[in-house]
């Protein structure tokens, strides 16, 4: 194989205020070869990709490519030096035709107005290349996921990419889409093409890839020749073998009585029915890849989002959810993913949003008691050791870590029974973490139900006592803590993905 | 951190209130007539419907709304009250209480209306409302077949033209209506779900609320303050008009917005709303004594309310910085 390296990247780090997302990465990439990318959710892929194509600066390092220091400051720089990328979600314009879309960016014109002859004549060449028998005219809407797919990278090729970077493209295609997908990605290669792949199915990187290189924590784990390597090392590299201490596991919790029980849930789109319990005092972890149905699932059940079908149970009673209203009103409690779009009101004081969720304990008949507000937002304040310097302060103002604790101080004053945590310490810095864990710990000393959505492995076997696994919107697993192993948890979550090429969404 | 809180409270109403002051310095020395005992009456009576109207406004634009059906509806709640008032089976004081009820439910089943379909159907108000904006003015003139109605009670008339020491008793419930409104802001549970839901409507209802409802409720407030208004009116002119109160939501709008309410909700108050509302009337009056036309002040009317918008961006700006 060609050993010309065409792209180099040299100590690229970039970090975000609490996290360092991509720590001294050093790879190259040689030209014509298929690169795949592999790692779990925030190891650092997507953050790589960005820099390559200018979304992002790096914080220190430096990338060459075609042997000239390369620093692109946005999307155009990177297009303009031949380097694209395919989204996973597509940046396509619904009403405008194939052609259109394809030569969105300079379309070929004449005397100020577009040449329509040309257009459709050059599209037509390029939708030919990649195996789409439809006319250029066709509007956008009238196409399915993998047909866009492949007007996205007939649009890559129109630009005539040198490096074409597909972000995980066979995620909503079928087997014979895949194959296609495929033949396209072999033909760019021997036109010297060079690819950079990223996915999720660890089995098929083995027809398509060169080399692969892991990524874990920001860090490059090993970049590898496809025919020395297996499937269990890559799974055992992008998971690590670390920390367990990290979460020291508090046997002094009493797991009690069953509090929350979820019957034959079915969401918008769901093939399989969802049904699961959890109890007080129990740390119910929930694992799965982004996008496998988790935070929906749990969104269902606040009632943040509608659900076709399903029970849930409170203390064997039956509770009408049908809103977040009904949820809060009958004890549960959910912590989104999202907390500054969706957790907080940053534009207005801590004190605003720790009692946001229970207004009643700060007014009387209708009339706010400020008074009884301040005191109790300083007591949280002082409890969670929120770092700010005043009640009064915006929450936009606090750090990540300040933020989720004012989010977790509104749901402590409520007091709700059943917690549910979607993803709770993303981007947070550690020591905020770990004071997280310990105040997970208390809540089910406490007697609360807590549901742990993360996808962060080791923290999730670290503090949980149960685990359930999600794949592609169906529970693939159950495991309690003897049973928890990272390889096992990682299987059970590609899982539905891996399945004889078939278990895709409809 | 009082610094920075000086700062923000002179970015907000101080500011507004200084250029009020100054608007006002500029007028009496230019028109020496504007300052005249007279002349001030006449401006607090001109003022006083307009108050009302931007209260209540007040509250559509905080929850990130806006309700431009208030002056055909105040024409439809004059109808409806001079109907009650001047009934002849009726005596004086059961009439005068009876429409005064009778604008006030009107303004508020207008409000429930525009409120309920914008919720229950994800409209935005500004459809409903222009929507409203057509039905109200239809059916005052359907119902009143497109006829004046006077001949009020006297002694109702007389309250229209009352005044303690100068001050008009239309103002008097101008004030009221603001300080009322204040309080429901600034003390209520309903005025911080008002604030929280016109920032983050989401976080609300993720922590457990149901922002519909409180989001109707302030169609029905805007509602009630158009009955108020259609009340005052009909005691300063002494007549019902299928006809009037065109443009009155605009001159509303004007005010909230002069007042340092943002359009797109969330920020905002009732005493910059009110000192919007003294502007405007200021204006108004001020350019007519130094003698421009109608035309003009409709042109620095105008200029006026997107200057105070382009003050409004920066405002947000600094009061950010001030904050950090």
């Amino acid at each position: 194989m060609a050993s010309n390296n065409i792209i180099q990247i040299q100590n690229i780090t970039k970090s975000f205020p609490g996290v360092t997302a991509l720590d001294q990465i050093n790879l190259d990439i040689h030209e014509g070869e298929v690169h795949v990318l592999v790692g779990e959710n925030g190891a650092g892929k997507s953050s790589l990709i960005k820099i390559l194509c200018g979304i992002y600066q790096p914080d220190e390092g430096l990338i060459r490519y075609q042997g000239r220091n390369y620093a692109p400051q946005n999307a155009n720089d990177a297009i303009k030096a031949g380097i694209r990328v395919v989204y996973q979600e597509l940046n396509l314009i619904s009403y405008l035709s194939i052609a259109e879309n394809i030569f969105f960016e300079r379309l070929p014109a004449k005397a100020g107005l577009v040449d329509r002859l040309k257009l459709n004549r050059e599209s037509q060449k390029l939708l030919d290349e990649v195996g789409l028998k439809l006319s250029p005219k066709t509007p956008i809407y009238q196409l399915g996921i993998a047909q866009m797919q492949l007007v996205e990278i007939a649009k890559a090729l129109s630009a005539e990419s040198k490096v074409l970077i597909l972000d995980e493209p066979t995620a909503t295609l079928t087997t014979k889409e895949i194959d296609r997908l495929f033949g396209i990605i072999n033909r760019l290669k021997k036109d010297g093409v060079t690819i950079i792949y990223i996915s999720h199915r660890l089995q098929e990187i083995f027809e398509i890839g060169d080399r692969v290189t892991i990524l874990r924590n920001g860090k490059k784990v090993n970049t590898s020749p496809i025919e020395s390597i297996t499937i269990p090392e890559i799974v055992k590299m992008m998971v690590g073998r670390e920390m367990e201490s990290e979460y020291p596991f508090l046997e002094t919790v009493k797991v009690g009585s069953e509090l929350l029980s979820v019957e034959n849930l079915v969401l918008q789109g769901d093939d399989h029915s969802k049904s699961f319990s959890v109890r007080s005092g129990e740390i119910l972890g929930i694992a799965g890849l982004v996008g496998s149905g988790r935070t929906e699932t749990m969104r269902a059940i606040f009632g943040a989002d509608p659900k076709i079908s399903g029970k849930i149970f409170m203390n064997k009673q039956e509770l009408t959810i049908i809103s977040p209203k009904d949820a809060v009103d009958g004890g549960v409690c959910l912590l989104t993913e999202d907390r500054k779009e969706q957790g907080l009101i940053l534009d207005m004081p801590c004190s605003v949003n720790v009692s946001l969720a229970n207004i009643d304990g700060v007014s009387q008949s209708g009339l706010m008691n400020f008074a009884k507000e301040e005191r109790i937002a300083e007591q949280y304040v002082d409890d969670l050791s929120i770092k700010t310097p005043t009640i009064k302060k915006w929450v936009r103002f606090l750090s990540g870590g300040n933020q989720q604790k004012v989010v977790l101080a509104k749901w402590l004053y409520r007091d709700s029974k059943v917690m549910i945590f979607d993803e709770p310490t993303r981007g947070i810095d550690v020591g905020a973490k770990y004071e997280i864990y310990m105040l997970l710990w208390k809540l089910a000393e406490l007697g609360k139900a807590i549901i742990l959505v993360s996808s962060d492995l080791p923290e999730i076997i670290g503090i949980s006592h149960r685990i359930l696994v999600f794949s592609n919107g169906k529970i693939t697993g159950e495991l309690t803590r003897d049973e928890f192993d990272q390889e096992k948890i990682l299987a059970l979550a590609y899982q539905e993905y891996l399945s004889n090429g078939n278990g895709n969404h409809k | 951190m009082n610094a920075k809180n000086f700062v923000s409270l002179m970015l907000r109403e101080v500011g507004i209130g200084l250029a009020l002051l100054l608007l006002c310095i500029v007028f009496a020395i230019a028109a020496p007539r504007f300052a005249s005992p007279i002349n001030i009456t006449n401006i607090l009576t001109q003022i006083s419907i307009n108050t009302v109207l931007s209260v209540g406004m007040t509250f559509t634009i905080l929850l990130g709304g806006i309700d431009l059906s208030v002056g055909s509806v105040l024409s439809l709640c004059t109808i409806i009250a001079g109907m009650i008032i001047t009934n002849e089976t009726l005596a004086v004081g059961p009439a005068v209480f009876l429409s005064i009820l009778g604008s006030l439910a009107v303004g508020m089943v207008s409000g429930f209306f525009n409120g309920f379909v914008s919720e229950r159907w994800k409209i935005h108000p500004f459809i409903t409302t222009l929507g409203m904006l057509n039905i109200a003015r239809g059916a005052a003139l359907q119902i009143s077949q497109s006829r004046t109605i006077f001949n009020f009670p006297s002694s109702f008339n007389a309250f229209g033209s009352m005044e303690f020491f100068g001050i008009p008793f239309i103002f008097i419930i101008a004030l009221g209506s603001v300080l009322l409104g204040r309080f429901i802001l600034n003390r209520t549970v309903y005025g911080r779900m008002v604030y929280a839901i016109g920032n983050n409507e989401e976080a609300v209802r993720l922590s457990g609320h149901n922002p519909s409802f409180f989001k109707v409720l302030a169609y029905i407030i805007c509602g009630a303050t158009v009955g108020i208004a259609a009340i005052m009116y009909m005691l300063r002119l002494n007549i019902s008009s299928p006809i009037l109160g065109v443009g009155f939501e605009l001159k509303a709008i004007a005010a909230v917005v002069i007042g340092g309410t943002s359009m797109s909700g969330g920020k905002g108050s009732m005493m910059g709303t009110f000192l919007g509302a003294c502007i405007i009337g200021v204006l108004d009056n001020g350019l007519l004594l130094i003698g421009l036309g109608d035309f003009a002040r409709q042109i620095v009317t105008g200029l006026i309310i997107v200057f105070a918008v382009i003050i409004d961006t920066y405002r947000a700006k600094i009061s950010i910085k001030a904050e950090a």
